[in-house]
């Protein structure tokens, strides 16, 4: 029997990708995030346990739709941008008075189309990240190490994660199922057709998990009472509430980082105040639990500097990192690129998973 | 200690009560079986046993339900952990982690033991459960037996001193069940833990249980002896119809015993079949022309070739049942068959009166009146909120006259409500739906994958009435299945595969009369004479079985 091979601690994925995910929430240069994206699938490709799913395709084949979907619209109802290069125009449809503020058909120029491309692309980007981290480690990995004041938030993450990504897979089987009812599965009615079965069978299969993990002792209070219990919880939401908020605010530039930043810190804080309480209820304890050694540290670190420096970049307004609205070729921000790349370093240092015989 | 005091379980929005004051009480380190038609209230009652009814699927439950001390009115499933272990229908769907040791530690880590007991604890399940060269494989890369008894072990290593599984080796080959089994019947006997079980393939367990369980409609027996049970039970494996048949008594319940007794039996058998070939009693089959033909097929599953260089040819008119371990190919043969999946070398061909047709370059519409396949999941097939419009969905799928598959249904089931939605049918009624539906395109080849998978023997039978039926009618009929004894019942031929090749292929008879794991257990208690089936020696013997 062959000893059994180091995996990299999950958390230290999760870290990395949410790192990466926060590099490309700041800019909208098509380089950087293609490069986001061309190293999340490096990593995936050169580190993915090999016995697992790899749920990063399906994230791919989510953020090209997403990409496609937002330049339609454009086509069609434009975006507020008015280009100089007009590329066709589509006659247009009149709207009585009321509607005046929507447009369909018109013009349609290149720079509008562009800056709707590069915005759609830093979404899919920031999906190629959670992929990513979801390819490396599976989250069901990632939970073993949720503490126990968080079970009912775990639980339900757990039933939502085992359902988004066995969507893909169901809407698959379902779909060859309706081609032996002679349906080809093509078409807006059929894909209504499909949605109820499909959402079906990954609901049952959620649940199917759940009762499993309830009736396997997931969550079990070792002496604990019930206002303890309930102090802790309370605690844990505001915290979780407070880091969503936080991590929002840092994700989404509108708000500011200047919200974004002490929220995080306020939120972690009371998360960690609901961990302390809660940790003297944690009953549960680990049979062979990854270890945290000098890779797991660099490899948060290299997803942190490339967070890091776009969030720098994008406070101090580099050129290059929100591209330009003219049809032209997008200025590069070397240091951003550069920054980038140090993410994908991972590939190398990492220990590689087993390989399946 | 499981004591059940006046249950009456009534879920939700259901039109009559699932348990109807239940009373009863099971000792400790007894294997009990309960036995009860599909929808019969089986899954529930052992669902309250660990509380999973009510706390988790809702409904109402009256009466008490006590385990070793402890009411499941204020014990959550996740207190009784230690006390109750469940291992549920179908295994895959709850495992939790993704390695085989990772899945065996997590109930123990959930619970708080210290790593160095934990580490003790799962060594020790490894070797009971015969798992130890496996610790390292993903759940997901094993075979079904070995999903179920990694299962199984997962949830005794947490140390309950009770064990309830539901259906256990329904999904299982025949040897995979065995195997199950004998882990099951190794932790009863040597650690005295308390199994209840469900199942209804009773062929398998019935000789395993030391009480039996009569249930039906939501009301069950007191814990009966098996022998005593199985003599007056409407749900009863083929040994004991054929006991019933010869007027044995006690009941035996394995071969060893009724061959013991079939002594008599078989000598009168033998004066009437003088040569010991009773397929001259049979009726004789009529092989037509060819309608399938695979010449060296090859059909690659993630990279893999799970089909290689296969060759058959099926014949018109003709019932075959495809066998063979969890993983040897079998729906992969039928997926390219129905037009599902590639070949990548090799072809495949349904003949039609135009010459041989390949399926998968047909548009769906025209395949379907070539080839229909019920899938393992015929649930798949269903999406509409009744009976009643499912039907007629069917009917506009196939282009076929109003009410036509509402006439098949009426036919095939036992009589269907048509305002039932779909999902709240038992396992069998979904099936016969599902093979309602696909019948509407009246294919010329039909394809039917694990069709018994949780069918009780009612089921059962009239699906195999069904099927002879229609090839009679000539349609070509290819089942996949794990079933022995459906496969006694309905085929002419038997083909069993391994890794992907034919590794026997001839007459039912002799296919399943030669081999000890298939072998259906009439044959088993007659041999060498060859008889497959109860109503084949009641016909013999000119009575009714």
């Amino acid at each position: 029997m062959s000893a059994r091979e180091r995996l990299q601690h999950p958390a230290a994925w999760w870290l990395w990708g949410l790192g990466l995910a926060t590099a490309a929430s700041r800019t909208t240069n098509p380089v950087v995030l293609l490069l986001v994206i061309g190293v999340c699938v490096l990593v995936v490709v050169e580190r993915r346990d090999p016995s697992t799913p790899n749920p990063l395709v399906a994230f791919l084949v989510i953020g090209a739709a997403v990409v496609t979907f937002r330049v339609l619209m454009t086509v069609v109802l434009g975006n507020g941008i008015r280009g100089e290069t007009v590329l066709v125009t589509l006659p247009r449809i009149p709207l009585p008075e009321w509607a005046a503020s929507i447009r369909i058909g018109g013009p349609v120029s290149l720079e509008s189309l562009l800056f709707a491309a590069y915005d759609a692309l830093r979404l899919a980007a920031i999906l190629a990240c959670i992929g990513a981290a979801n390819a490396l480690a599976s989250p069901r990995r990632l939970l073993r190490y949720l503490p126990a004041t968080l079970y009912d938030v775990g639980t339900a993450v757990v039933v939502g994660l085992t359902f988004a990504p066995q969507l893909l897979a169901d809407a698959r089987t379902v779909r060859s199922a309706r081609a032996l009812r002679g349906h080809d599965g093509r078409g807006l009615r059929e894909l209504a057709r499909l949605a109820v079965p499909v959402l079906e069978t990954a609901f049952e299969r959620s649940l199917g998990l759940a009762a499993s993990m309830e009736s396997r002792g997931y969550g079990r209070a070792v002496r604990t009472t019930p206002g303890g219990r309930r102090a802790a919880s309370a605690l844990a939401l505001v915290g979780a509430l407070g880091v969503l908020a936080g991590l929002y605010g840092l994700l989404d530039s509108s708000v500011g980082g200047a919200l974004g930043l002490p929220l995080l810190l306020v939120g972690l804080l009371v998360a960690g105040a609901s961990l302390v309480v809660g940790a003297s209820r944690d009953g549960r304890s680990g049979h062979r639990r990854d270890r945290w050694t000098s890779t797991e540290s660099l490899t948060v670190a290299c997803g942190a500097v490339a967070g890091g420096v776009l969030v720098a970049a994008a406070a101090g307004a580099w050129a290059g990192i929100v591209p330009t609205q003219r049809a032209e070729p997008p200025a590069v921000p070397l240091l951003a690129v550069l920054a980038v790349l140090v993410a994908a370093l991972p590939a190398w240092f990492t220990p590689r998973p087993r390989r399946v015989a | 200690m499981i004591t059940f005091d006046h249950v009456t379980v009534h879920y939700a929005d259901a039109p009559a009560p699932s348990l109807r004051d239940v009373t009863l009480r099971i000792p400790e380190g007894e294997l009990v079986l309960v036995v009860g038609p599909t929808g019969s209230g089986k899954s529930t009652l052992l669902r309250t046993i660990n509380g999973l009814v009510p706390h988790f699927s809702g409904g109402t439950l009256t009466g008490s339900v006590v385990v070793e001390g402890h009411p499941t009115s204020t014990h959550r499933p996740r207190d009784l952990a230690t006390v109750v272990g469940l291992v549920e229908q179908n295994p895959a769907s709850t495992f939790v982690t993704d390695v085989v040791e990772d899945e065996i530690a997590y109930g123990m880590e959930t619970m708080g033991l210290d790593p160095a007991t934990i580490r003790r604890r799962v060594e020790e399940t490894l070797d009971l459960f015969g798992l130890t060269s496996l610790r390292n494989r993903p759940l997901t890369a094993l075979s079904g037996g070995q999903q179920q008894r990694a299962a199984i072990a997962a949830v005794f290593a947490a140390g309950p001193r009770i064990l309830v599984l539901d259906e256990p080796t329904s999904a299982l080959d025949p040897v995979a069940a065995e195997e199950v089994l004998a882990s099951l019947h190794r932790i009863v006997h040597d650690l005295g833990v308390t199994v209840v079980l469900a199942e209804h393939r009773l062929e398998r367990v019935v000789h395993h249980a030391d009480r039996v369980i009569l249930i039906d409609e939501g009301r069950t027996s007191d814990l009966l002896d098996p022998a005593v049970a199985m003599a007056d039970s409407p749900i009863h494996p083929p040994l004991v119809a054929l006991s019933r048949l010869a007027e044995w008594s006690p009941t035996p319940l394995s071969i060893r015993d009724a061959r013991r007794r079939a002594g008599g039996l078989r000598e009168r058998l033998a004066e009437l079949a003088p040569l010991g070939a009773p397929g001259a009693l049979s009726a004789p089959t009529r092989p037509g022309s060819d309608t399938v033909r695979t010449t060296r097929a090859r059909i690659l599953r993630g990279g893999r070739p799970v089909i290689d260089d296969l060759t058959l040819s099926l014949a018109s008119g003709s019932v075959t049942a495809l066998m063979g371990r969890n993983g040897a190919g079998k729906s992969t043969l039928l997926g390219a068959l129905a037009g599902q999946l590639p070949l990548a070398r090799g072809s495949a061909r349904i003949g039609t009166d135009s010459g041989w047709t390949d399926p998968a370059a047909l548009p769906a519409r025209r395949r379907v009146a070539l080839v229909g396949l019920v899938p393992q999941q015929p649930e798949l097939l269903l999406y509409t909120e009744s009976v009643a419009t499912e039907c007629a969905a069917a009917d506009d799928d196939f282009g076929v006259e109003p009410g036509t598959t509402r006439r098949i249904l009426d036919r095939i089931s036992g009589g269907l409500d048509p305002d039932r939605h779909p999902r709240d049918l038992s396992e069998g009624q979904r099936l016969e739906l599902a093979l309602a539906v696909i019948l509407a395109g009246s294919p010329k080849v039909l394809l039917l994958d694990e069709p018994t998978r949780g069918l009780d023997y009612g089921a059962k039978q009239r699906l195999s009435a069904a099927l002879r039926e229609l090839a009679a009618a000539g349609t070509t009929v290819l089942l996949a299945t794990h079933d022995v004894e459906l496969a006694a019942e309905v085929a002419d031929r038997v083909v069993i595969l391994a890794d992907g090749e034919v590794v026997t292929d001839g007459g039912a008879r002799e296919v399943l009369s030669s081999s000890p794991a298939f072998a259906p257990q009439v044959t088993k208690v007659l041999l060498p004479q060859t008889w497959l089936t109860v109503d084949e020696v009641a016909a013999a013997l000119g009575r009714s079985a």
